[in-house]
């Protein structure tokens, strides 16, 4: 399968381009907050960043209609956001307040949004493929052209679970798109020795499910093969699978200090292919904004995020009858 | 010298069958491999092949004759050049007489080994209602096409379900009426499919999900827990999971360790699952249609010895039962015996011979293991003060573990006798017909733990 580039030949306007510009910075800052809140002790647990991926899920949602259902594992902020869940009660629901998504009792890696079709927020690590799939199979059987983008990792991958999916998933036709986000490391092992085939997109192969790789530090490229993506499960024709190539800059976790790779290693992908960077100044060189308007979006997300923050930190903690409650419908 | 043909044992259950047809005639030279007959046992129609070369001497078994015991002979075979005059007379009278026209519910009743003893009458049953005689399978099945009927979202999807009809035959019938979008095949991938009913359930349709057994179900065991149990306290109340997982829990006959497990207390640990493990077929039908229409993950745990059991259901138009609801199934006022599933039949056996020795027996299925119903044992025990727990599996941290704990608790000053348990032995199941029968509790375990309790001898 061909490397995907960027398609810019596709008419766009300014403000699609500019939102793609912005839902990646709101990303951004909002993992630059969450990590300075973990540092202060304000969130608790397992905090995994997803700052360097952005490009991936703002791309893959820019296709998405609201009959589309997503779903991803722990690393989940991002998605929330990019789906158009509120910062606030996203952080709320990290510094475990009765504000948050799940009124405190999911946390960072366990969040939901019924209203928006965002089902998590996973916690083990390729449980949410199956799920996925069966999203899917919930389109199928009530005949309406849903589909389910179910985003997992590299690490994932290597799941048995993933291609028990996969199996069903083309057997009977499933409109979902798995969307492998590899940024390379499942946890602190690399892909080369961690995985026989490197090559995610042909994981698919043996239930012949079509693959594309994808440079997921393009937006635009993102978005274009997305699209291509949503047409092939929404002509009935089954699953896909996208390669997102991509790229953590933070450890897997708060905690991990990421020993397992170079500081030179990852200045060069900061530098040289940074989504956000990139995107902007490709903004800029072809006319589409300014330099100041690029800066007012920066504000006006700072904005937001301070104030996500500040509810965040200022709701209060769930009342304790909550412990008892939503264990049954 | 001629051989007996013997009916053949084609199920690790099965103790006798239906000669449905012969498909060869006396006098007939067959060789190994040959089909010799068609034979109905309780999970499907099989062939019946030839072993041995020989000419067919005389048919013993007429078609179309029920009930015939494993190992009967049903016919006999010659050597060459041996005359059917020439064999000694085979006795015909073994074979009991062919019984087509009976209806088959009748005919499986005989072979019911539930013992015939009074049972209570359910109040949750309207007065007056009157009853028809089903197994527990045609109940679950029943159960199923009724619910389908009534709810387009309702599917059923497992391995065998749809063009096998069932590996045990519990959903017979079912693709024909609703189809191949509803009654849906799976590949052999337990984890893989449960998943996806438990996804399918997030969007709000209601899968039953049918294991060939529960052993296969450990696969799935992350996707049941983590992903099915727990996402509504997760997401703050957002998330349902509409779900039924459903087949045979605990020991078949002789399939060993791997294939013989009850789950029961598993399942029971879990905040956000409810588990039913019901006995009697009109509670398999009440229940399992609760289960479905349930808006939580349900454990519905079933017995493969028990599918086979004929009992009285309720002949109404929508019998549902309440989940979380124990039934004294035998009132007595000397001791409380407290079971659920397979082993309540063993309680109610017990309980009759103990009726002999002048000990009056309380019998409670739980039918429900979790929510538990622990009221109605405690009512029972502070009129009995005394409780034995009867059941297939394992004893540490059971079901008769949690009901010796809650009594303790609640009705301390109530017991004469310490909370005594019987259970399965502690042991790996094993595959020897005597091992087997060790390992599993047995009525005889079940009244000497009622005298002892009783401080009879």
């Amino acid at each position: 399968m061909q490397e995907k580039t960027a398609m810019t030949d596709a008419p766009k306007n300014s403000e699609s381009l500019k939102k793609l510009y912005a839902d990646m910075l709101l990303i951004r800052r909002f993992e630059e907050r969450a990590g300075q809140l973990y540092g202060m002790g304000l969130i608790g647990g397992f905090c995994h960043l997803y700052i360097g991926q952005e490009a991936v899920v703002v791309g893959m949602q820019a296709n998405t209609t609201p009959e589309d259902q997503q779903i991803t594992a722990y690393r989940d902020h991002g998605h929330m956001l990019a789906a158009g869940v509120d910062p606030k009660s996203v952080m709320a629901e990290l510094t475990g307040r009765s504000t948050g998504l799940s009124h405190g009792k999911g946390g960072s890696m366990h969040m939901f949004s019924a209203e928006k079709k965002f089902y998590g927020g996973h916690g083990i690590v390729g449980a949410q493929v199956p799920i996925g799939t069966g999203l899917a199979f919930a389109n199928k059987y009530r005949g309406n052209q849903g589909v389910c983008l179910t985003y997992f990792g590299d690490g994932a991958a290597n799941q048995g679970q993933v291609y028990e999916s996969f199996n069903m998933a083309e057997l009977w036709k499933l409109p979902v798109v798995y969307v492998i986000e590899n940024n390379q490391y499942a946890m602190g092992t690399s892909v080369a020795r961690s995985s026989a085939e490197t090559d995610f997109s042909k994981r698919g192969v043996s239930f012949n499910i079509p693959g594309m790789q994808v440079d997921g530090m393009d937006v635009e490229a993102v978005q274009a093969a997305g699209a291509e993506a949503m047409a092939h499960c929404r002509a009935g024709k089954g699953p896909i699978i996208l390669e997102m190539k991509t790229y953590r800059y933070r450890g897997h976790s708060m905690s991990d200090p990421a020993k397992y790779r170079t500081r030179e290693e990852v200045t060069e992908v900061r530098e040289k292919r940074d989504p956000i960077d990139h995107f902007g100044k490709k903004l800029v060189e072809g006319g589409v904004v300014t330099e100041e308007d690029l800066k007012a979006v920066d504000r006006d997300i700072k904005a937001r995020v301070v104030a996500a923050a500040e509810f965040a930190t200022e709701s209060p903690e769930p009342g304790l009858k909550e412990l008892y409650t939503d264990i049954y419908a | 010298m001629s051989t007996e043909i013997l009916m053949p044992a084609l199920s690790p259950t099965m103790e006798e069958g239906k000669l449905s047809k012969w498909l060869v005639k006396e006098g007939d030279v067959v060789k190994s491999g040959t089909i010799l007959a068609e034979i109905e046992t309780d999970k499907a129609t099989m062939e019946f092949e030839a072993v041995d070369e020989g000419r067919i001497g005389q048919i013993l078994v007429p078609e179309g004759t029920e009930g015939v015991k494993v190992n009967a002979p049903i016919a006999t075979l010659l050597a060459d050049g041996e005359s059917a005059s020439a064999a000694p007379a085979a006795k015909k009278a073994e074979a009991p007489k062919p019984n087509g026209a009976a209806p088959k519910a009748e005919a499986k009743e005989e072979k019911s080994e539930a013992p015939k003893v009074e049972i209570a009458a359910d109040p949750e049953v309207p007065p007056g209602t009157e009853f028809i005689n089903q197994t527990v399978r045609d109940a679950l099945r029943d159960a199923m096409a009724e619910e389908m009927r009534r709810d387009e979202l309702v599917f059923l999807m497992g391995e065998e379900v749809a063009q096998y009809q069932g590996a045990y035959k519990i959903s017979q019938g079912l693709l024909d009426e609703f189809g191949e979008r509803r009654v849906i095949d799976t590949p052999i991938t337990e984890h893989g499919f449960t998943g996806l009913g438990i996804g399918a359930a997030f969007d709000g349709l209601k899968p039953i999900v049918e294991f060939m057994t529960w052993n296969f179900a450990m696969q799935a065991m992350d996707q049941i827990i983590n992903s099915a149990t727990k996402t509504r306290y997760m997401s703050g109340g957002q998330m349902s999971c509409p779900i039924v997982f459903r087949g045979p829990n605990g020991a078949a006959a002789r399939v060993a360790a791997q294939h013989s497990q009850d789950y029961s207390s598993w399942y029971a640990h879990v905040p956000g699952m409810k588990v039913i493990a019901p006995y009697f077929a009109a509670d398999a039908k009440g229940l399992l249609k609760a289960a479905i229409r349930d808006p939580n993950p349900v454990i519905f745990l079933e017995n493969e010895i028990v599918y086979g059991k004929t009992f009285p259901v309720p002949k109404l138009d929508d019998f549902v039962l309440p989940i979380g609801k124990a039934r004294i199934v035998r009132p007595g006022k000397d001791v409380t015996l407290v079971s659920y599933s397979i082993s309540v039949g063993m309680c109610l056996e017990a309980a009759e011979k103990l009726a002999g020795e002048g000990i009056d027996a309380e019998v409670i299925d739980l039918r429900t293991l979790r929510p538990l119903d622990t009221d109605t044992v405690i009512e029972s025990v502070k009129k009995t003060n005394r409780i034995v727990t009867v059941e297939q599996a394992w004893p540490v941290c059971s079901i008769g573990s949690e009901i010796a704990a809650r009594v303790a608790l609640d009705a301390f000053d109530y017991l004469d006798a310490p909370p005594t348990r019987v259970n399965g032995k502690d042991v790996p199941m094993p595959y020897a017909a005597n091992l087997e029968k060790l390992a599993l509790p047995s009525v005889d375990d079940v009244i000497e733990a009622v005298k002892s309790v009783c401080y009879r001898s």
